[in-house]
């Protein structure tokens, strides 16, 4: 058995936090995040990248804190399923429509699947059921059939869309009574 | 849970700088993690250091050379950037395919086309934990062992090159730029490859991939990637057929001038199909042409019983994906 490495000390910032933690090198981001960081939110599934339970965004795009290391993420923007609650004020659209829709059942993938549809809403807007299907390729779900989770994920990028339309319009009135005046 | 073994991580900056850290005997380097991890938490290497690329800059460009009619790639283009790229996408729409249907959204996004190029072989005696390897007797020509379990007799490991993207790079005349303690050294990828799955590629230990060069079409072409797998996303390819046809004229109609075709998942090195010319002068639209392709695909392909499914019902899906994948350009148009 080869001595322990020492640990390094990662900065990076986690759902809009700066965090300092001192990891192993041959620590994956998963493992620090579960282990060392109490986000246990994103799962650990199968470990090898075929599953996709472990999803986390790493500047924005959705990938698999599974085969990433730790120190890959030095200096990154991380956001978890628990920074998605948290930037829309406690429930994100996604997470409402997967509970009207029943698109959660087990709910060992459901973080991983947030993670993966929240980019592809971020990009595209309004989404149809291939883009979502697409998207969500490399995340198994073994209990739903997926029927459910892609009409949750159409069902909440129509009402991102309405709600930034609502806000942009809202935004809006203002200035044109301005304009008239 | 799969846990790696202990390595230290070294991140240079520059591409001297790795090429000094890979002086290290056992050092591996690692870019976007997709191949190498897996590989190393089922524990068929342990490598005392890891050689990240992460920092390096100057790998992750796409240039066009029009002067030279070349298309440059850098190793760290991402699988995404790549099947997402304008130029690609219009001028080399095959690679752009074989990009995008690597594994999922989610590999894509990390993994890049240097890895993919210098994809591990894999076997289905070999992609396991370390104890389901133990518990057929103790690894093979590959892993722990001394024996081959798909040719029992061999001496010679027949892992399967399983990238997607080399056979359609090979299928373009694509060369591979390799820098070492030697310098710089470029060569046309097809030979950068050999029949050995435990080193598969003539790339010397001290060498990093930093870029691919790919001749842009100078005539009318159509190009495919037919790829089978068991699911739709996230698997390796079951056999895998990158078709290439230099045209006379801008139409399906038109006389074939070259036909190219690489075919992957057969051992440790992609096969180019010969005697390709008797489809010269044939139209791409020939029934006969796709059939001349597919028999010699079928003919010169011997899959074995490497990766999942049976050698010989592999051997027949060849012939079929060849020839669906000329019938899918002919409708294309």
């Amino acid at each position: 058995m080869s001595s322990p490495s020492p640990a390094v000390l990662l900065s990076l910032r986690i759902n809009g936090e700066p965090v300092q933690v001192a990891v192993q090198p041959h620590h994956t981001l998963l493992e620090v995040l579960r282990y060392q960081l109490d986000l246990i939110g994103t799962k650990q599934g199968c470990d090898k990248g075929d599953c996709g339970a472990c999803t986390v965004q790493i500047d924005g795009e959705p990938q698999l804190s599974c085969l990433t290391l730790a120190l890959h993420a030095e200096g990154r923007e991380l956001t978890t399923v628990e920074g998605l609650a948290a930037s829309r004020g406690g429930v994100h659209p996604l997470q409402d429509a997967f509970d009207r829709w029943d698109a959660a059942q087990c709910g060992f993938c459901t973080p991983g699947i947030l993670m993966s549809a929240e980019a592809l809403l971020r990009k595209h807007g309004e989404v149809t059921p291939a883009q979502v299907r697409e998207a969500l390729a490399g995340n198994l779900c073994r209990c739903t059939g997926y029927t459910k989770i892609i009409d949750a994920v159409v069902d909440a990028s129509r009402r991102v869309v309405a709600e930034g339309d609502a806000k942009s319009a809202a935004e809006a009135a203002p200035r044109r009574r301005r304009a008239a005046e | 849970m799969l846990r790696l073994p202990r390595f230290e991580l070294r991140a240079p900056e520059t591409i001297d700088e790795v090429v000094a850290a890979l002086e290290q005997p056992g050092a591996r380097l690692v870019a976007g993690g997709t191949d190498i991890l897996p590989n190393l938490k089922h524990r068929l290497d342990r490598p005392p250091v890891l050689v990240s690329l992460s920092r390096v800059a100057g790998l992750s460009k796409v240039e066009v050379d029009e002067k030279a009619g070349l298309l440059r790639i850098g190793a760290r283009v991402t699988l995404n950037g790549l099947s997402e790229h304008p130029q690609v996408c219009e001028r080399l729409p095959s690679l752009a395919k074989a990009a995008g249907l690597v594994a999922s959204p989610l590999i894509r996004n990390m993994g890049t086309l240097g890895g993919n190029v210098n994809l591990d072989t894999r076997c289905r005696y070999v992609n396991q934990t370390s104890f389901w390897r133990e518990a057929i007797g103790g690894g093979c020509l590959k892993s722990e062992g001394d024996v081959c379990h798909v040719v029992p007799s061999g001496r010679k490991c027949v892992a399967a090159m399983s990238s997607d993207c080399v056979p359609v790079l090979i299928s373009l005349d694509a060369r591979v730029v390799l820098v070492g303690p030697q310098g710089r050294r470029e060569l046309l990828l097809e030979d950068y490859y050999q029949a050995d799955g435990t080193r598969h590629t003539t790339r010397g230990d001290g060498e990093l991939t930093t870029e691919l060069v790919v001749p842009l079409p100078r005539g009318p072409r159509r190009s495919a990637y037919a790829k089978w797998t068991v699911r739709g996303s996230i698997d390796f390819p079951l056999v895998s057929v990158a078709l290439r046809f230099e045209l006379e004229e801008d139409r399906v109609s038109a006389p074939v001038r070259e036909a190219h075709a690489v075919v992957g998942v057969l051992g440790a090195r992609p096969r180019r199909i010969t005697r390709l010319e008797d489809a010269r002068g044939k139209a791409l639209d020939d029934p006969a042409l796709a059939a001349l392709v597919a028999e010699r695909v079928h003919a010169q392909c011997k899959p074995l019983e490497n990766v999942p499914y049976e050698a010989p019902y592999r051997r027949q899906m060849l012939r079929v994906h060849a020839r669906r994948a000329i019938a899918a350009l002919v409708a294309e148009g």
